[in-house]
C-alpha cells in the first residue's frame, strides 16, 4: 500500500511534467502541422538556463526568467528559420527542427560542457512535505505538481475563455478566415510557438533540479515524449493529457517493480533449468524492460487503433 | 530514352567501376584506406536511406536500425563460420546481411507504414529507440557494453583472398557497392520505383490509379532495408567489432545528414552526402571537438537556403552552363565567396573561443573576441548585400536561362 500511494503520487508528477512538454508540442502541431523535433532541446535549455539565471538571481527569479527566455529563443526560432523552410514543405520542417536539435545540445556542450551541471532543488523547498507510514514525500516534488496544475489550468482558461485564446483556437482550423478578419496570423503562429517553447523550458526549470541537468536529458526526454503525442493522437490536447499520465505511471512503476516471467513460473510451480537457452530471456524483471515499455505501447497502439487514443485524423 | 543517354549513362558507370579499382592504388596509405572502406559502406548505406526518403518521401529517423541488426546477425554468423558450424564464404557475408535487413523491415515496415509523413517520422523514432533500449536488454544476442567482436579471416583463405589485408576488405566493399549502386539505380527505373515517386508526390491519385500506397511504401521500406542490411554486414566485415551505437539514433540521425546534405533530389546526391560526411567526420575531428556542432550548422544552412542538397546546387546550374552564361555569374559568387569566408572564420573564432572555456574564465582573449565579432558584423553585412547581388544576376539571367532548362 505504500510503496503503491508513493509511487502512484510519483507517477502523477512525472505525467504532469510530460504533459507540460507534449501540450507545448500538441499545439504547436496542430496550428503548424510541424512536428517540433527539438522540444526537448527546449525543454533541456530550460533547465540549463535556470541553472544559469539562478546563480544569479536565486531559484525564484529563474523560474520565471528561464521560460521567458526560452520562449524567446523559439519565437526566434520561428521567425528566422522555420517561417523561412516553410515553402520546401513538411519534410524540410521537420529536418530543420532535427537539426536544430542536434545544434542546440552541441552549443550546451559547447557552453556549459559535457558533464552535468550542479542545478538543485531550492534550500526553501528541499524539507519533507509528510510522511507517508514509512516514506517521507519531498515538498519538491508537491510544488512541482502544484505548478503544473496551476499551469495546465491557466493555459485552459487562456484558451477558451479569452479572446486571445479564440483567435489561437480560429487560427488552428480557419487560418485564412481569421487572416481576413484582420488579424496577423503568422505572428499568432510566433507567439504559439514560443508559448509552446517556453512551456517546455518550464517543464525544464522544474525537471532539470529534480532529475538531471546534462546534454543528454533532451534525447532522453524527447522520444517519450514522441510516443505521448502518437498515443494520445495527434494534435488532441486531451489525449495527450491522459497518455502522458498513462505513459509517465507505466514508467514510474515499472522501474520499481523487481519481477520477471522467471518469478511468475517459479510462484506457478514450474521450474527452468538455468542452463537453458530460455533462462537469460526469462529472468529479464520488468524493471530491466522499463525502458522499452513506452515503445511497446506505442508499436501495440499503432496496431489495434493508428490514430491514437482521442486522434481524429489517419494520417 | 536516347540511344546516347544510355551510352552516357554506361559511360558513367564504367567510370564509377573504374574510380573504384584505381582509388586505393592513388591513396593507398592505411588511413585513407580504411577511409575509403568507411565510405563505400556508408554510400550503400545512405543511398538506401535515399530510397525511402528522396523516392518514396518517407522520413526515417531509425534506418540504422536495419544496418545494426544486419551488422550483429552477421557477426554471429562469422563466428558460426569460425566454429565450423556455418559453411558459407566471408565474400557471401553481405547477403545474409542483406536477409537479415530484409526481414526486420518487412515485419517492422509492416507496423510504420501504415501512417505517411509526420507519424511515420516519430513510430520510425520510436521504434528505433525500442530497438536500441532492447539492445542493451539482451545482452547474450547484442553483447551488451562491449559488442560482438568477430573474425573476418574465420573463412580461411580462398583464391588467395584471406580479408587479412585492408586493401582486400575494400575490394570486397568496392564490388557490394558498385553492384548495390547498380541495382539500387535500376530499382528507380522500374514501374515500381516510379509508383514509388507517385506516392512520395501524390498519394491520393496513386490510390485512383489503382496502387495501394499503403503497400508500394512497404515494399520500398524492404527494399530500402535490405540494402541498408548489407551495409551493415559490410560494417561488420570491416570493423571486426560491432556494439550497439550501430543501431541507436546517432546513426539513425546521421544517414539523415549525409542523405540531405548531399541532397535526396538526384540518384547520386546521397553518394556525395555520403563520401563528404565520411571524410568531414575524420578529417574535423582531428582538428576540433566542436565538428559536431559546425556539421549540424552546415545541416542547417542546407535546409535553408538549398534545401536539395548538394547535388541540387550542381543540377541548378546546368543550364547556365549550356547557354554559356556562367561567366556572368562568378563576380558576384565571388563577392559571396569573400564575405562568406569572412564571416565563417568569424563563427568559427567565436565557437573555438568558447570551446575553450574562454566564456566563464576570464577577459584575457580580449582581443581575438572583439576580432571574431567584427568579422562576423562586417562579413555579415556585406554578405547579405552579396546574396542579394547573386539573387539579382539571376534574375536578370532568367529569360535566357528558360530556353535551356
Amino acid at each position: 500500500m505504500e510503496f503503491f500511494l508513493i509511487t502512484l503520487l510519483n507517477s502523477l508528477s512525472y505525467g504532469l511534467l510530460l504533459f507540460m512538454l507534449s501540450s507545448g508540442l500538441t499545439l504547436i502541431f496542430s496550428m503548424m502541422g510541424v512536428l517540433n523535433f527539438a522540444h526537448a532541446s527546449f525543454y533541456m535549455l530550460g533547465a540549463y538556463f535556470a541553472y544559469q539565471t539562478g546563480l544569479v538571481f536565486g531559484f525564484w527569479p529563474a523560474l520565471f526568467l528561464a521560460p521567458i527566455l526560452v520562449g524567446i529563443v523559439g519565437a526566434i526560432t520561428e521567425r528566422y528559420g522555420l517561417r523561412k523552410v516553410h515553402q520546401f514543405g513538411h519534410v524540410a520542417e521537420l529536418l530543420f527542427t532535427f537539426g536544430l536539435a542536434y545544434v542546440i545540445e552541441e552549443v550546451v556542450h559547447l557552453i556549459w560542457g559535457r558533464a552535468p551541471v550542479d542545478y538543485r532543488i531550492p534550500e526553501s523547498l528541499n524539507f519533507t512535505l509528510f510522511t507517508l507510514f514509512n516514506t517521507q514525500y519531498p515538498a519538491y516534488r508537491a510544488f512541482m505538481m502544484l505548478v503544473s496544475i496551476g499551469m495546465l489550468i491557466s493555459l485552459f482558461l487562456v484558451l477558451t475563455k479569452t479572446r486571445i485564446g479564440m483567435i489561437v483556437q480560429a487560427s488552428l482550423t480557419h487560418p485564412d478566415m481569421v487572416q481576413a478578419l484582420g488579424h496577423n496570423v503568422p505572428r499568432v503562429f510566433m507567439f504559439v510557438f514560443a508559448g509552446g517553447c517556453a512551456l517546455a523550458g518550464l517543464a525544464g526549470v522544474l525537471g532539470g533540479n529534480l532529475f538531471i541537468t546534462e546534454p543528454g536529458m533532451a534525447f532522453a526526454v524527447g522520444s517519450i515524449v514522441f510516443v505521448v503525442v502518437v498515443l494520445g493522437g495527434m494534435g488532441s490536447l486531451v489525449g495527450a493529457f491522459i497518455a502522458s499520465l498513462l505513459i509517465g505511471s507505466i514508467q514510474t512503476f515499472s522501474v520499481a517493480l523487481d519481477l520477471s516471467f522467471l518469478d511468475l513460473m517459479i510462484g506457478l510451480g514450474v521450474t527452468i533449468d538455468p542452463d537453458s537457452n530460455w533462462y537469460g530471456g526469462l529472468s529479464i524483471t520488468i524493471s530491466q524492460m522499463a525502458p522499452v515499455l513506452p515503445y511497446l505501447l506505442m508499436v501495440l497502439m499503432l496496431i489495434v487503433r493508428p490514430r491514437g487514443l482521442m486522434g481524429t485524423r489517419e494520417g | 530514352m536516347s540511344d546516347a543517354l544510355t551510352k552516357a549513362r554506361l559511360l558513367l558507370w564504367g567510370g564509377a567501376a573504374f574510380l573504384f579499382l584505381l582509388l586505393p592504388l592513388v591513396f593507398s596509405g592505411g588511413f585513407s584506406l580504411s577511409m575509403l572502406s568507411q565510405m563505400g559502406i556508408m554510400v550503400i548505406f545512405a543511398l538506401s536511406y535515399n530510397m525511402l526518403l528522396g523516392q518514396t518521401g518517407l522520413l526515417s529517423f531509425g534506418h540504422a536500425v536495419y544496418f545494426g541488426l544486419a551488422a550483429f546477425v552477421t557477426a554471429h554468423a562469422i563466428n558460426f563460420v569460425e566454429v565450423g558450424a556455418l559453411g558459407l564464404p566471408i565474400s557471401l557475408m553481405p547477403l545474409v546481411g542483406g536477409m537479415t535487413g530484409l526481414f526486420f523491415s518487412l515485419i517492422l515496415g509492416f507496423v510504420t507504414t501504415r501512417r505517411p509523413g509526420t507519424p511515420f517520422a516519430m513510430i520510425s523514432l520510436g521504434i528505433a529507440e525500442m530497438v536500441a533500449a532492447s539492445a542493451l536488454m539482451f545482452t547474450t544476442f547484442f553483447g551488451g557494453e562491449g559488442g560482438i567482436v568477430t573474425n573476418r579471416t574465420a573463412g580461411g583463405v580462398n583464391w588467395g583472398i584471406s580479408y587479412g589485408p585492408q586493401i582486400q576488405v575494400y575490394y570486397l566493399i568496392a564490388v557490394w557497392c558498385f553492384v548495390s549502386m547498380v541495382l539500387m539505380f535500376a530499382i528507380t527505373r522500374t514501374p515500381l520505383g516510379r509508383i514509388a515517386n507517385a506516392v512520395r508526390d501524390n498519394p491520393e491519385r496513386a490510390q485512383f490509379v489503382g496502387y495501394n500506397p499503403t503497400r508500394v511504401r512497404w515494399i520500398m521500406m524492404s527494399l530500402a532495408g535490405f540494402f541498408a542490411g548489407i551495409a551493415g554486414a559490410l560494417a561488420t566485415i570491416n570493423y571486426e567489432i560491432i556494439t550497439a551505437e550501430a543501431l541507436g539514433l546517432m546513426a539513425s540521425g546521421n544517414v539523415v545528414l549525409m542523405a540531405f546534405i548531399g541532397g535526396i533530389g538526384q540518384f547520386w546526391g546521397p553518394i556525395i552526402g555520403a563520401v563528404l560526411v565520411t571524410w568531414l567526420q575524420s578529417a574535423l575531428s582531428n582538428f576540433t571537438q566542436a565538428w559536431l556542432l559546425y556539421f549540424g550548422l552546415l545541416f542547417l544552412l542546407i535546409i535553408l537556403f538549398s534545401p536539395g542538397g548538394i547535388s541540387n546546387l550542381v543540377t541548378i546550374h546546368l543550364p547556365a552552363w549550356r547557354a554559356g552564361v556562367v561567366k556572368r555569374l562568378m563576380p558576384s559568387y565571388g563577392y559571396a565567396l569573400l564575405t562568406g569566408g569572412l564571416t565563417l572564420i568569424g563563427v568559427i573564432g567565436v565557437i573555438e573561443l568558447l570551446y575553450r572555456g574562454a566564456l566563464f574564465v576570464g577577459v584575457h582573449a580580449v582581443i581575438p573576441w572583439i576580432a571574431s565579432g567584427l568579422m562576423i558584423l562586417i562579413g555579415g553585412f556585406f554578405l547579405r548585400r552579396a546574396i542579394r547581388a547573386v539573387r539579382q544576376v539571376w534574375d536578370d539571367l532568367s529569360p535566357e536561362l528558360a530556353r535551356w532548362s
